[in-house]
């Protein structure tokens, strides 16, 4: 389980997180939707800790770290060792072949052995469609390919949690289908993932819980059903205006 | 004229091969080792506790000061200071390794300006990938931020090596007998200084003129992913 409690992010000029509590149950796949800048992006960051909040508390697993307080970098460490990430513009490593992208974190981190990385991230490559790349470098590849293999990159890493930041947002639409469907795959592996998006049919159809975010609150927490039964006048608001 | 060419190219390729190549290739290392530290004090951010941060600002002043000091005073003046100056507070080198101490903070100065833009020049979206997976700090400078930081900065660093080469001959002034000083020598015997200088000149162009040329191979070679990107 992730949990995130009481977190407070301020940035100079921008309370980006304001007091935000919420929990990222096991096995499922949370959603979280909201306007541009409502803070999604940071809520996610602050699990990997890329971002620092000023305050609150985050668990994951049997992990707890106190964010008003300084973070030992074993402790840092640690907890990014239980979530992988996938950014918005993938953010492959330019100058590693595919292979090499995604066997990095497997064998430097995780110290596995060298052949049996390029054995799981061939396999992992297969699986996605992709295996003939694995020797070229990512500045070859299109976008929808890039965004794959850093999907690839991330399963290597056997993460407890997936985390995606608009993984499809820089897609064409056709692209865009190609890559949630994979991350749907692995929402009925039960892979446990946290999922920032603006596709309303994803989170329909994929989503076990949804979270929504404005102004750096948690506005909404709950099922996909309840949230798209128009809850509060502001949700009826957001989706229509999702609608075109 | 062959005859003294001939008598006289061994003695300064000798003392290239002893002096000139040793001093440039050993110092432009240390200046490497010594430009990435500065490069990294000064474009980090101090995190911890208050001491920390404070300890932090002190040793970005200090580099800072550093860069500095040795960008804006002549290469010859810091060879003088070090070897005939620092014996008066009692700091001794023999020549050799004042030439080297001087050489290697003179080019860490220049090229920790070099490695500093390039590093800056990466995208900031690469150190958080790298930290996404859990890296520790120095596997993101090893894995992902030096490689591509070096292919950036190489024709720059290949300039300050190229440029290094030639300035080894002011080694001669803090008496370390590289290829400038033999031949000073042997024209201040045989008493044709336009052919000696001349002869040396050669022996340096033709140092320099192999460099461009492996600075050329490598740099083909470390943007063989940008390449492709054209494709
Ligand atoms: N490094 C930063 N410095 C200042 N403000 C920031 C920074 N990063 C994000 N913000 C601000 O915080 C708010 C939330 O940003 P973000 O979490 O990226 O939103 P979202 O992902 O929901 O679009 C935005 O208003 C944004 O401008
Ligand atoms: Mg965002």
């Amino acid at each position: 389980m992730i949990k995130l409690t009481n977190v407070d992010k301020q940035y100079t000029d921008h309370h980006a997180l304001n007091q935000v509590s919420v929990t990222f149950p096991e096995h499922q796949t949370t959603v979280i939707l909201g306007p541009s800048g409502a803070g999604k992006s940071t809520l996610l960051r602050a699990i990997n800790l890329l971002e620092r909040p000023q305050a609150g508390q985050l668990t994951i697993g049997e992990q707890t770290v106190d964010f008003s307080q300084p973070i030992a970098n074993k402790e840092v460490l640690a907890l990014r060792r239980k979530t992988a990430m996938v950014f918005q513009s993938w953010n492959l490593f330019p100058h590693l072949t595919i292979l090499q992208n995604i066997t990095a974190g497997p064998i430097h981190v995780l110290k596995q052995d060298k052949a049996a990385a390029e054995a799981v991230a061939l396999k992992l490559l297969k699986q996605v469609g992709l295996e003939e790349t694995a020797h070229r470098y990512p500045g070859q590849l299109s976008g929808g390919q890039q965004q794959r293999i850093s999907i690839c990159r991330a399963l290597a890493m056997n993460p407890e949690y997936i985390l995606f930041d608009e993984p499809t947002s820089a897609l064409d639409p056709e692209i865009e289908a190609q890559v949630l469907r994979i991350l749907q795959d692995l929402a009925k592996d039960q892979h446990s993932m946290i999922v920032v998006t603006h596709n309303m049919e994803f989170a329909r159809r994929v989503a076990d819980q949804i979270i929504f975010v404005e102004d750096g609150q948690v506005a909404f927490a709950g099922s996909s059903t309840a949230f798209f039964n128009r809850p509060t006048q502001r949700i009826a608001d957001f989706l229509d205006a999702m609608k075109f | 004229m062959w005859q003294i060419i001939q008598s006289s190219l061994p003695e300064i390729l000798w003392a290239g091969i002893k002096y000139t190549i040793p001093i440039a290739v050993i110092s432009f290392a240390i200046g490497l080792v010594i430009a990435a530290i500065t490069a990294l004090v000064r474009i980090s951010i101090p995190r911890g506790n208050a001491v920390g941060k404070a300890l932090w600002q002190v040793a970005r002043g200090f580099f800072s000061f550093y860069v500095w000091l040795f960008r804006s005073t002549p290469l010859l003046v810091q060879l003088f200071i070090v070897f005939f100056g620092l014996p008066n507070v009692g700091i001794q080198f023999d020549a050799w390794t004042a030439g080297i101490v001087t050489f290697s903070l003179n080019t860490g100065a220049y090229a920790s300006e070099t490695i500093r833009g390039a590093i800056s020049s990466l995208p900031n979206s690469q150190w958080e990938a790298a930290y996404s997976l859990g890296m520790t700090y120095r596997q993101v400078l090893f894995l992902v931020i030096f490689p591509q930081a070096l292919r950036v900065a190489l024709p720059p660093l290949s300039n300050s090596f190229i440029g290094l080469v030639k300035d080894t001959s002011l080694a001669s002034s803090i008496t370390i007998l590289e290829m400038f000083m033999v031949s000073q020598q042997i024209a201040s015997h045989n008493y044709q200084p336009l052919l000696m200088y001349s002869l040396v000149a050669v022996v340096y162009a033709l140092f320099c003129t192999v460099l461009s040329i492996l600075q050329h191979y490598l740099e083909k070679r470390m943007s063989r992913y940008v390449v492709a990107q054209g494709e």
